[in-house]
């Protein structure tokens, strides 16, 4: 919650009138709002905050702070539906891959 | 070398950690807002890189665990209702309130729904609609624009029966409400840097001035957090107090202008009751009068809370840098992330759930792993 995510742009889509993307975090494709990145193209790395898209980076930034995000425990918040965090994130040292 | 080989640039984290033993001269307090951040610190290691004059004590930057406990309650009272389906982020289920925790009260026939996003109770909301659903929209800036936009979604699509019950809180006046205390030790910090991927630095610039702290927002990589640390230090040892950003790969002085615009269309500045702290004066967001009919706050009739906290937790001590959690004696033993006395303990980004996942079960002495 207090760290935002970084994904990769799959698909651009629409909801309910606002502008939406397929964004893929490691292995788990989420729907993000891109209301406040509406410039955000296909192939776009972003920095996602509960479902919307703050940010732009780049492929390496994206790839790195993923790789530390799982490290410590911070990317429950896009692992798949109705998964109750067990006690705390797990202590992750096997890292999924961001790609 | 104990962690440093954990690195991708474990020679630029080792050139970091010398420059900062360089730099140094005397004792200086630091404090990391971010509770993300902290983890990253126990994670790597960091505040045992350190030399010994620079200590780093860890801040309130958990929403989860700043949460009043008021609102968990009134939450835990809205979710039992039958006629509610009751949506929240995943971190707050285990969270203890006077009576039970959102898992629990699931357990017993409650309607409780962990969604990924805010706009996502608003999609159950309009797929429910003889239900009442009821968000608990926490957290710092980092979340509020995801909230706020939810409402606005809600408004815009006639979603009459989603509402959220709102407990926003804010960073700058938790820093200010820090430094003024009397018992405050913290002598600088490291900034939140998604915070201000959001809200951007200039309203920082104010207390860096008024409190002569010097705040540099930074990033949470362990590279990210020497480098702020190093930029910290500098400006300690200069008798400077500035606002710098080392993050600016990610944050841009103005934040995001979208994100910002969003929030003032739905919010308000508030008081609000920070758990383990007490109320800080305008620190936090709710409803404003245009989106009143979708606040649970004024829709549920919950007054009737009692609330009782644990004798034992010391939260409040290390959510203000105070205490390290390993001071609390209930720490591992009485409070563990399985049998949690306080939120600190069960969040993923509470200080407490840190030091106990990384093995800080017993106070540990700075020891020279260089």
């Amino acid at each position: 919650m207090c760290l935002g995510i970084p994904g990769e742009v799959m698909a651009l889509t629409e909801r309910d009138g606002l502008p939406f993307a397929t964004v893929r975090f490691g292995g788990v494709l989420r729907d993000v709002c891109l209301a406040c990145q509406p410039d955000v193209v296909l192939g776009d790395f972003v920095l996602v905050h509960v479902g919307l898209a703050i940010a732009k980076i780049n492929r390496e930034q994206a790839e790195r702070a993923w790789q530390v995000l799982q490290e410590i425990g911070q990317t429950a918040e896009v692992a798949p539906d109705e998964a109750v965090p067990e006690e705390v994130a797990p202590a992750n040292t096997r890292t999924e891959p961001f790609t | 070398m104990k962690y440093l080989e954990e690195y991708r640039d474990p020679e630029v984290a080792a050139g970091l950690t010398r420059e900062i033993a360089r730099t140094v001269t005397r004792p200086w307090v630091l404090m990391e807002v971010c509770g993300g951040q902290t983890h990253a610190i126990v994670r790597y290691g960091i505040d045992q890189m350190l030399p010994p004059e620079v200590e780093l004590v860890h801040g309130p930057g958990c929403p989860v665990c700043v949460t009043a406990l008021e609102t968990i309650d009134r939450a835990h009272a809205i979710a039992a209702r039958p006629n509610v389906i009751f949506a929240s982020f995943g971190d707050m289920l285990r969270v203890p309130g006077s009576h039970s925790d959102l898992l629990s009260l699931r357990g017993r026939g409650a309607d409780v729904r962990i969604v990924y996003s805010p706009l996502d109770a608003v999609a159950i909301a309009r797929s429910n609609p003889d239900k009442q659903v009821v968000f608990l929209g926490i957290g710092f800036e980092t979340t509020a624009p995801a909230n706020a936009m939810a409402l606005v979604q809600a408004k815009r699509l006639g979603v009459r029966n989603f509402s959220m019950l709102l407990s926003h809180v804010l960073v700058p006046p938790a820093i200010a409400a820090i430094v003024e205390a009397p018992d405050n030790r913290v002598q600088a910090f490291l900034g939140p840097g998604h915070v201000c991927a959001v809200v951007g630095t200039r309203e920082y610039d104010a207390l860096a001035a008024r409190y002569r702290v010097p705040i540099v927002v930074t990033g949470f990589e362990p590279i990210d957090l020497l480098e702020g640390i190093l930029m910290v230090v500098r400006q300690l040892e200069a008798g400077r107090a500035e606002v710098e950003n080392q993050y600016a790969r990610t944050v841009a002085r103005d934040g995001n202008r979208a994100a910002k615009d969003l929030i003032a269309q739905v919010f308000e500045v508030t008081d609000r009751k920070w758990r383990g702290i007490g109320a800080i004066a305008d620190s936090g967001y709710r409803i404003n009068e245009e989106y009143r009919a979708h606040d649970a706050e004024h829709l549920f009739d919950v007054d009737d809370i009692r609330t009782a906290e644990s004798s034992a937790c010391m939260s409040g001590l290390v959510l203000r840098g105070l205490k390290k959690p390993c001071d609390c004696p209930a720490f591992g033993t009485a409070c563990t992330p399985r049998t949690p006395l306080g939120a600190t303990m069960v969040s993923a980004e509470g200080a407490c759930a840190a030091y106990f996942q990384y093995g800080r079960r017993a106070k540990q002495e700075k020891t020279d792993v260089l």
